[in-house]
């Protein structure tokens, strides 16, 4: 299910403020559907992202997917640990499953994604189909 | 149970020999820089020829193969492989070297042409590369093949359409050929719908894709006017061959309007899948595109055949040689055999199998199209308690190798069955009979599903573990 | 017939099940006016024994089963195991499909990952795919792997690379946003000119794609190569065209080359008149998921046993469609389980003696040609086992026109792939030669006209 205090994107990327930066991972929706994790290709920090752009690639043994910039930014951080434990994702993805952090270029974008109400009815809305 | 084969690396002594070739009987007189050389190649295996013998003997009895069982595998044609064919192909008058000079291998350039000729009449195309080594590379030089007609004619264009059943390899060869992918929907019926497609036909489409039947087993029945509004618009009709064996003898791609089509050799003609190749996909195109195809091209010169190597207007090389030659060898001979009698007959008894698949299994699997299908078929897991994955591995149990499954992408947990005209109606029967006890013990005892297979050398693998910590070769010390 | 096993009766029968009373109806689909094409312009069902005299009228008219050939420039004769034709051959090993369904399918999986294992010790790299279709079409997905990784859009070619792996890596990029840039040969060594190479490497270079032994036959300082290349941070890339020579010459690996691509049809395949032959690609761990191709692995089942199955499936093309790191479905399976076969078979002591005897027999003929008259051997130095000569009397037309009478097939004219190279031939020797054969050979070269 989605928590509190986090946005939320259509790509079912999570977002968690801190300060002028924000913490990103994907929604257990989003690791249930894509299975064992088996590797996740991480940002190289400083790189500057746009709104939507692919800027992580997690793949599990039957499909890859792209991890996309919930806001614009620049990458500060990597979780390193998902190297040699990909299986974070699935195990804990709200917390040591966390794939990048980034500095917020444009924080009116922020106001763009959905809080956990708004998510967890988008969810509900794609169980219907 | 017998325990599973070691690697021959494990089984390795040193100073074993398996080999009967003696040393040089020149001078020991190397002349290479000794900087150049290498040292031994350390774990490099040693074992005799009786130890080598066993382990591969271990090994076969590991793999099911056609030649042990029926491979009901939607889209893969998994015929029968002719013995004749092996022995012809493994003649030591037909191992020339690829350049020796024209003059000397007057034969073997028949062989090829002789093969041109027989694809031409099948398929009603003005000729073929058979340069390609297999499907995939088919349809990339296909793509190149149009983009450089399209490009002669003034503009290459963008974009490449292809239905939502495409097998992946259509995206990914219109991609290197340069185009950008637009994906066209199925209709209900399961197959491209004109207005579907007049839809999507902007300035800037250079051609559409379209495998036929498609991989729901459905002829696309939209062909002859999708072909003339894509002619009307300057686009081209490329059609994916892999499922030419429901129409051989029965119908003629290029007088649907077909420009560019690639063909399976390992499916429709019968040669061997080798566990995974090697195959050959030649290319066939219409008139108007000859002048682009690859070289080398095979060409009649008064009674002599000679090599072309050099055009300017072709798209290039797109492999080292001729192409996959011994394979051309095993296809003649198989088209030979056949003749003119039996050719549509191929495609009858393949069609004929496959319906009646369906017939049999359509009230107990749920069937997503209700058009008529031709030599394959189709069901989802609709309203059943296990997974298409399930299924599948308890029908190894059965000792019967599974349909292909989860394609295509468009059904949900896909079951794609093509029986092939290869295989009797004893073994359609057991087959429906596996099925209809597999799907019992759905009902009943699911967990008999979950738990499968129990009777194979191995059960089910950890692929995620192959995934997350690769191993892809031994090396000495290694863990397990 | 016999590949079609259902009777009339069984025909009928089947027939009614289904609901129909002609089997044409289940063509009601097919646009009635193209459906059954006449098809009396086909030849008429032949029997075994005629298939058998077709195919023996058809070897009739090849007639190069009696030259000594000294053919090479990318394919090589070499001896042949018996016991590698015959395990090859075997239907289990033959005719199963790919091994998506693991349980059944070990025998192929663990054959493909000991080939894997072999070409990982042969090139000194860290991981080998499960085939490719030959040597230029490896080359080319080489230079699509560096491309990638790097994401530089320029490629150096060395310009003694064999023609028909250039050629095939031109058609490759061709519609792709890649620049191909050639790297000059020096005259005097036949080797890659270093000087050119620097003044050529930036940061805009994804690779230089180098062969080695090279197509002129003279084996490369692959180390000084590697070394310039990675000033800039560009990947080496060596094409090894005749693989043999990995049993003899320093590894890629060693050498410091990222990716190691080429042709294994030295490793127990037939000549077979160009196909099917064995395209290998080997790269070091970095480049792992980003190489094209299947990959066999080891896991274990559900009771822990060890077992093998296709991995890292995401990176290809059934997944990834247009996204994925190449098109490649079907391989050369069957030819990188033979090879694997010949490996084992000829092992490390046989390897090592068929190897060697190819660099010996070259030598051997390069040391007699020395007081030749009518030819000279352009690059006595660094040849493994093949070498260039030059005619110096007469046409290298007339020259071979000459040996074919004398039944010997020497060798590849240079002039076949660029008209502006008369007068040279490649001549490639091998451990099916002997003693008896090189002092033929040179002596139908010594003699007079």
């Amino acid at each position: 299910m989605a928590q509190e205090n986090l946005l939320y994107s259509k790509d079912h990327e999570w977002v968690r403020r801190e300060g002028e930066s924000v913490v990103v991972g994907v929604t257990d929706y989003a690791q249930h559907e894509l299975g064992d994790v088996v590797y996740v290709d991480l940002p190289a920090v400083g790189k500057e992202l746009k709104k939507g752009d692919p800027a992580a690639n997690i793949e599990s043994v039957k499909a890859v997917s792209d991890v996309f910039a919930p806001v614009s930014g620049t990458i500060t951080a990597a979780n390193a640990k998902l190297g040699e434990a990909p299986e974070l994702v699935n195990q804990d993805p709200f917390g040591a499953g966390w794939i990048f952090k980034m500095i917020v270029t444009q924080a009116s974008e922020l106001g763009e994604l959905m809080d956990q109400k708004k998510y967890e009815e988008y969810l509900k809305g794609i169980a219907g189909e | 149970m017998k325990a599973l084969p070691k690697l021959m690396f494990e089984l390795s002594r040193e100073g074993k020999i398996g080999c009967g070739l003696n040393e040089a009987d020149v001078p020991a007189a190397p002349a290479v820089d000794p900087a150049l050389r290498r040292g031994d190649i350390a774990d490099f295996p040693q074992l005799s020829e009786v130890e080598i013998v066993r382990h591969y003997m271990a090994l076969a009895q590991l793999n099911y193969s056609v030649d042990a069982g029926f491979y009901p595998l939607g889209s893969c044609t998994m015929k029968y492989n002719p013995k004749i064919n092996e022995k012809l192909a493994a003649a030591d008058e037909l191992q020339a070297h690829p350049y020796a000079p024209c003059d000397l291998v007057q034969g073997n350039l028949e062989i090829m042409a002789r093969l041109d000729w027989w694809l031409c009449e099948l398929t009603g195309l003005a000729g073929f590369t058979l340069s390609p080594a297999a499907g995939a590379h088919g349809e990339f030089t296909g793509m190149l093949v149009i983009r450089k007609y399209l490009q002669e004619k003034g503009d290459p264009r963008k974009v490449v359409l292809i239905p939502d059943s495409a097998h992946g390899t259509n995206p990914a060869s219109a991609h290197f050929a340069g185009y950008e992918v637009r994906e066209i929907p199925s209709n209900a019926q399961g197959i491209i719908g004109l207005e579907e497609l007049r839809a999507h036909l902007t300035p800037d489409v250079a051609a559409l894709m379209m495998t036929n039947p498609n991989t729901l087993g459905i002829f696309e029945s939209n062909i002859t006017a999708i072909a003339e509004a894509l002619h009307a618009n300057g686009s081209l009709l490329y059609m994916d061959g892999a499922n030419l064996n429901a129409l051989l003898g029965v119908v003629r791609p290029g007088d649907l309007g077909v420009d560019v089509m690639h063909l399976n050799l390992h499916k429709t003609f019968a040669t061997p899948h080798g566990a995974g190749g090697p195959g050959s996909g030649p290319v066939g195109v219409a008139a108007r595109l000859l002048p682009f195809l690859p070289v080398p091209r095979i060409v009649k010169n008064g009674d002599q055949f000679e090599v072309v190597t050099d055009d300017p207007r072709s798209i290039g090389r797109v492999k080292n040689f001729y192409g996959q030659f011994l394979v051309m060898v095993r296809a003649l001979a198989y088209l030979m055999t056949l003749g003119r009698e039996n050719v549509r007959r191929v495609a009858e008894d393949a069609v004929l199998n496959a319906n009646y698949i369906r017939k049999k299994l359509e009230g107990k699997l749920d069937l997503p199209y209700a058009t008529s299908t031709l030599h394959e078929v189709v069901f989802s897991d609709q309203g059943l308690a296990v997974k298409t994955l399930d299924i599948a591995k308890r029908l190894l149990d059965y000792g019967c190798h599974p349909f292909t499954i989860y394609f295509p992408l468009i059904v949900h947990g896909a079951m794609m069955i093509e029986p092939t005209e290869t295989e009797s109606k004893e073994t359609l029967d057991e087959f429906i009979g596996i099925m209809e006890t597999i799907l019992r013990e759905a009902r009943e005892n699911p967990d008999l599903l979950r738990q499968a297979p129990t009777r194979t050398p191995v059960r089910r693998l950890d692929e995620t573990l192959a995934a997350r910590k690769p191993v892809l070769k031994w090396s000495r010390g290694g863990d397990m | 017939m016999r590949y079609l096993p259902l009777t009339d009766a069984e025909r009928e029968e089947m027939k009614k099940i289904i609901g129909i009373a002609d089997v044409k109806e289940l063509f009601s689909c097919l646009p009635s006016g193209q459906c059954h094409p006449p098809l009396d312009k086909l030849p008429g069902a032949l029997s075994e024994p005629e298939l058998v005299a077709a195919f023996r009228d058809f070897a009739g008219k090849n007639s190069f089963s009696g030259q000594l050939s000294f053919l090479g420039a990318g394919a090589y004769a070499h001896f042949i195991p018996e016991v590698v034709t015959y395990l090859s051959g075997k239907g289990e090993f033959l005719t199963p499909y790919t091994p998506y369904q693991p349980e059944v399918s070990q025998g192929s999986l663990q054959a493909i990952f000991e080939y894997q294992t072999m070409m990982a010790m042969l090139t000194g790299l860290d991981v080998v795919n499960a085939s490719l279709y030959d040597g230029a079409t490896a080359a080319a997905e080489a230079v699509l792997l560096a491309v990638r990784r790097s994401g530089r859009g320029r490629v150096l070619l060395a310009s003694n690379l064999h023609p028909e792996y250039a050629a095939v890596i031109r058609t490759y990029v061709q519609n792709l946003p890649i620049e191909l840039q050639t790297v000059a040969v020096a005259e005097g060594s036949g080797r890659v000119d270093e000087p050119d190479l620097r003044a050529k490497l930036d940061e805009t270079v994804a690779a230089f794609i180098f062969q080695s032994p090279n197509f002129l036959g003279v084996v490369e300082d692959a180390r000084a190569i590697t070394a310039a290349v990675h000033e800039r941070k560009s990947y080496a890339v060596q094409v090894v065209a005749e693989a043999m020579s990995l049993a003899y010459l320093a590894t890629p690996g060693a050498c410091g080359v990222d990716i190691a691509v080429g042709e294994a049809q030295s490793f127990g395949l037939p000549l077979g008149f160009g196909g099917p032959y064995l395209g290998f690609m080997a790269v070091r761990e970095e480049f792992l998921r980003q190489m094209p191709g299947r990959l066999v692995g080891q896991t274990v089942d559900l009771d822990g046993k060890r077992g093998y199955v296709l991995t890292l499936s995401t990176r290809e093309q059934h997944i990834k469609r247009e996204k994925a790191t190449s098109n490649i479905c079907s391989n050369e399976a069957w030819c990188a389980m033979r090879a694997g076969m010949y490996l084992a078979v000829m092992g490390k002591h046989g390897l090592g003696r068929a190897a060697r005897a190819c660099h010996l027999n070259a030598a051997y003929f390069v040391s007699g040609a020395a007081g030749l008259k009518k030819i000279r051997v352009v690059y006595a130095k660094n040849f493994y086992n093949e070498v260039l000569i030059e005619v110096t009397k007469g046409t290298a037309a007339a020259l071979t026109a000459a040996l074919k009478k004398k039944g010997i097939l020497a060798g590849v004219p240079l002039s076949w792939f660029d008209r502006g190279q008369k007068g040279r031939l490649l001549l490639a020797f091998s451990e099916l030669h002997d003693r008896r054969a090189i002092d033929r050979l040179l002596a139908a070269l010594g003699e007079k006209a």
